[in-house]
């Protein structure tokens, strides 16, 4: 039954290092966009602390949307899809890998380097592990619906934008409570109520996308 | 006169089609489309461009829906039975399904384990060197020819002796003379085993003995 599962996480992980050249441009597309709101909203220590964790986050987001459309590009232009789809394995298992790669390949990466680009925007450092722990809770939530949108506007003429348009309204919550966990935790009054709903969206997204997601991909290639 | 009986296995047609109709966009390629493909049964689907042949074998493999009619294996509904089926199944399109940042290798064993087959390393390898790519085993797929990336592909067939059903769409594209040569006869191989293949071709291959050809055409609307 892991087969399957083992597989495509292992031939995702290998040709995210052949191609490691997208995965970095994710990460500077994520560096620059943090980079952008100083030059934007002035360099005043005091601002920047307070919007550091909504932009950290959106920028998080952004880099998410970016490379979302290369989920399943490759594997639908070369056939893999196919022969995926013709597995005897549930699809929702290699689904689940596909993402858990595209996270492991992408969302950790930026994951990684948000707590350089907090101390750039001078957010305190007691936010800091907040920050961590809602983008590793949250980014994967991104990936999981995103992987739903990808499937659905998989093949379509003008899709990326289609895509924007379909997920980044399913974004919201996590955007609300990932940047909110932050806040809340500067704040004093605990980030534990913002994590424990991430957490739960997490596992809601975790039992629901991969199935919904497989589905998407049978309309997708008929 | 006593007529030597049947195995259930016998008569029981392994692969029914019953009235089937395909839908593309909004015309109807063709309808009331029926055969029955048995054990050792080597199946050719023929007729012109356009007249639905890739969209058949499609629905035969369950990837595409039907707009009206059945596919039974084994009598039970594909859409029912549709892992049981998978299986059983290898079907071989017209991409080649090969990623080309991976090697030969590489690409095989990810098919095979994506399939759920049990193969390891050595049965790969060696399924790439009787398909005569024993030289470009470790290349990225993206430097291989036109006929090389379809060897690729076609090397499954040497590791899918377990499955019955062969449902292979040009797998004569782009091969020279003694490439199909060989695939004929390891096809005809599989049929004499008690498999079935069924296929699109649109140049004559020296099969041991000529197959059944289901003309497309014929349904067309």
């Amino acid at each position: 039954m892991l087969s399957t599962f083992l597989a495509v996480l292992r031939r995702d992980l290998l040709l995210a290092w052949r191609g490691r050249a997208d995965v970095l441009v994710t990460l500077a597309f994520f560096i620059i966009v943090v980079c952008l709101f100083p030059f934007g909203v002035g360099a005043e220590p005091n601002q920047l602390r307070a919007i550091a964790p909504g932009v950290l986050w959106v920028a998080a987001l952004l880099a998410c949307l970016l490379s979302l459309h290369r989920l399943f590009a490759q594997d639908y232009s070369d056939g893999t899809l196919e022969q995926l789809l013709l597995s005897s394995e549930p699809a929702a298992l290699w689904v689940m890998a596909k993402v858990l790669a595209f996270w492991l390949s992408t969302g950790l990466p930026v994951v990684a380097v948000a707590p350089a680009m907090g101390l750039l925007l001078d957010l305190e450092q007691g936010g800091l592990p907040v920050l961590i722990l809602s983008l590793l809770l949250g980014t994967p939530i991104l990936a999981l619906l995103g992987a739903v949108g990808a499937a659905l506007t998989l093949g379509l003429r003008g899709g990326g934008m289609l895509l924007a348009l379909l997920v980044l309204p399913l974004f919201v919550p996590v955007l609300i409570f990932g940047a909110g966990a932050v806040e809340a935790e500067l704040s004093g009054s605990g980030a534990a109520a913002h994590l424990l709903l991430l957490g739960g969206g997490l596992a809601g997204a975790l039992a629901l996308a991969p199935v919904a997601c497989a589905a998407a991909l049978r309309i997708s290639t008929d | 006169m006593a007529h030597p009986v049947p195995s259930v296995f016998q008569s029981v047609p392994m692969l029914e089609v019953e009235s089937l109709a395909c839908l593309k966009g909004d015309r109807l390629l063709f309808r009331d489309l029926a055969f029955r493909l048995q054990a050792g049964g080597l199946l050719r689907v023929a007729g012109p461009n356009g007249v639905g042949k890739t969209s058949l074998l499609r629905l035969v493999t369950g990837l595409a829906l039907p707009e009206a009619g059945e596919i039974r294996w084994r009598g039970e509904s594909i859409r029912r039975a549709r892992e049981a089926f998978h299986g059983d199944l290898l079907y071989l399109g017209h991409a080649a399904a090969l990623n080309d940042l991976l090697s030969p290798l590489e690409n095989l064993r990810f098919a095979c384990a994506a399939a759920g087959d049990a193969v390891d390393e050595d049965d790969c390898v060696q399924a790439l060197q009787r398909i005569g790519l024993a030289d470009q085993l470790d290349l990225p797929a993206r430097v291989l020819s036109q006929g090389q990336r379809r060897r690729v592909g076609l090397a499954r067939l040497f590791l899918s002796n377990a499955r019955p059903l062969w449902v292979l769409d040009e797998p004569f594209t782009a091969l020279d003379v003694r490439a199909v040569a060989d695939l004929a006869a390891t096809l005809s191989q599989h049929c004499d085993a008690g498999g079935m293949v069924m296929l699109t071709t649109h140049q004559d291959a020296p099969f041991a003995r000529p197959p059944e050809v289901l003309d497309v055409g014929v349904f067309a609307c």
